[in-house]
């Protein structure tokens, strides 16, 4: 197995981990904000696709790249702008205006 | 700079990035600390974005930036979209997601073949194989949820068999590539056979386990995202493609557990049809009904009420005369709270964006461990378009399709008040006994415009008689 492959499976056990620990504690109540933001979170693969275009190894993966661009980016700035959108409707009775 | 020195500020940029992420989940834990997770998360995001445009691998700029102009043009609008149509834009991101993880895969591929190490290829291979069945799966689950495909399970004979051989071939298909990457035709019929594989995987799911598919195909494209990142080293990816894939395991395994029943079941089982026919054979028995008059009685003279909505109660967009209804009982003195079944809603949560939406504060939306130990103390149950989750026979009748499914003890409250448009059964299809009893009072018509009749009541300048 290559050297690559072990350490990117020793950060991805511990992140998965990690993540089971962390989002095992977010409240029911913001299940939805929760998966809107992994999902901006996710779309971090956007960095993989600019490097894919930006190399111009072929006129092929040059354009299936910019494709991953646009879709990962669509990604990112949607995930953000709902989650933020949801978040901003969660008030306290006491926060709230009489 | 010395590229050596650029090519460690952007990595370490993208360090900063992955403990951005795992913050900005940790403070989502509660709904005060939960803003500053989303901009962590977003300043995260953005410096890893910034520091990759640095990156001398890249070269040209103009079409890049053209692209991320295009991506954050369609972006907006569907970060705009209303609160009840989140799940379908759940379900078209975790496609995005998806497609654009696949395709990088895919360029990976034709850069490096013919000449492909095996271990490589076997990552790509697999990596492209569930960004390809989870692009499609996505897609066909934001049709059913946007009502343009049926949301009734679509099932024929065999079917399973069908489709784990379709899934059967495209693992082999991958297998024959590691020994043979030069085989480029292959490569494109194993893409196909994956895209065939999503859509047979969601086409057969109904409407009602949208919840637990959705999720599990969130727990893919994330899964799908750090496979990438194994592909190309890169362990931002491996570390957000983790998160993202654990979350949705997560709510999938709450999703399944809140509807008793197994993953293999949600995505066998073409539930919702099977027992269709059980509800229509029951006789027809007595049950109470009120006026809106009478309902308002009750809850005026109540001292403690708790609200049960269902999906029902969005379809109507009944939340608004909800939320009138709470202020004025509020107002009286009494207590409010809503009990939130965790599959309510289209999507995990989802019930409760709609109420906060709606302006209902949110320490009074209870989740069903929380809520339970209070129906035997609490006066009036009013339930509001949701039927199934408050099903008694889940508890009771072994003979019930739904028997162990956690329900809201709702017939544990002193007086029950269902507000439904007919005695028709719910999504499953199941007879619910809470109807027939003694205490419980079914108020039929329209959520909203039976709402809104209580809330007119209650302030009095309803009606003259």
């Amino acid at each position: 197995m290559p050297a690559d492959f072990i350490s990117s499976l020793f950060v991805f056990i511990l992140s998965a981990f990690l993540g089971f620990e962390v989002i095992k504690r977010v409240s029911p109540l913001l299940h939805t904000p929760l998966m809107s933001l992994t999902n901006a979170l996710d779309a971090i693969v956007v960095v993989a696709a600019i490097i894919i275009a930006g190399r111009h190894e072929s006129r092929l993966s040059t354009i299936l790249g910019l494709v991953a661009v646009a879709a990962s980016f669509s990604n990112m700035v949607g995930g953000f702008v709902i989650t933020d959108r949801m978040l901003h409707m969660f008030k306290t009775g006491k926060a709230k205006k009489p | 700079m010395s590229p050596a020195v650029l090519q460690q500020l952007i990595d370490s940029t993208y360090i900063l990035a992955a403990v951005g992420f795992i913050l900005a989940l940790k403070w989502l834990s509660s709904p005060v600390s939960a803003m500053r997770g989303v901009l962590i998360g977003e300043i995260a995001s953005g410096l890893a974005v910034a520091a990759t445009l640095f990156d001398p691998q890249v070269s040209q700029y103009k079409w890049i930036i053209i692209v991320l102009i295009i991506g954050a043009g369609v972006g907006v609008p569907l970060g705009l979209v209303k609160m009840t149509a989140v799940p379908q834009r759940t379900a078209l991101s975790h496609a995005f997601g998806a497609l654009s993880a696949a395709l990088i895969g895919i360029a990976e591929y034709y850069v490096a073949a013919p000449q492909v190490p095996k271990f490589e290829m076997a990552e790509i291979g697999l990596e492209v194989i569930i960004g390809s069945l989870t692009f499609t799966g996505s897609l066909i689950a934001a049709g059913k949820l946007q009502e343009i495909l049926p949301q009734r399970p679509i099932t024929y004979r065999g079917q399973n068999y069908v489709s784990l051989t379709v899934l059967g071939a495209a693992i082999a298909l991958m297998v024959t590539l590691v020994v043979h990457p030069e085989f480029t035709h292959l490569f494109l019929a194993m893409i196909g056979v994956a895209l065939v594989f999503g859509m047979m995987l969601v086409t057969p799911i109904g409407g009602a386990d949208m919840p637990t598919v959705i999720s599990l195909l969130n727990s893919y494209a994330g899964f799908s995202a750090a496979l990438l990142g194994f592909v190309l080293n890169s362990k931002v990816l491996v570390v957000a493609g983790a998160l993202d894939g654990a979350s949705g395991f997560i709510l999938s395994v709450n999703m399944c557990k809140a509807m008793n029943r197994s993953f293999t079941n949600v995505l066998f089982g073409g539930f919702g049809q099977i027992h269709a026919g059980a509800a229509a054979a029951e006789e027809q028995r007595p049950v109470k009904s009120a006026t809106p008059e009478e309902a308002a009685a009750i809850l005026s003279a109540a001292s403690k009420v708790v609200i049960v909505p269902g999906y029902g109660m969005a379809v109507a967009q009944a939340q608004h005369k909800v939320r009138e209804l709470y202020d004025n009982l509020t107002k009286r003195g009494i207590d409010v709270k809503f009990a939130i079944h965790p599959v309510a809603g289209r999507m995990p949560g989802h019930m409760n964006v709609l109420l906060a939406e709606a302006d209902i504060p949110y320490d009074k939306l209870l989740d069903m461990d929380e809520i339970n130990g209070e129906f035997p103390q609490t006066d009036v149950a009013l339930v509001i378009g949701a039927n199934d989750v408050t099903n008694p026979a889940a508890r009771t009748d072994s003979s019930s399709p739904i028997f162990g499914m956690p329900i809201l003890d709702v017939d544990k409250a002193h007086t029950v008040m269902v507000i439904k448009r007919s005695m028709a059964a719910g999504f499953a299809g199941i007879d619910n006994p809470l109807y027939y009893l003694d205490k419980t009072l079914m108020l039929f018509g329209d959520a909203k415009g039976f709402v809104g009749s209580i809330v007119r009541e209650l302030s009095g300048g309803g009606s003259h008689g």
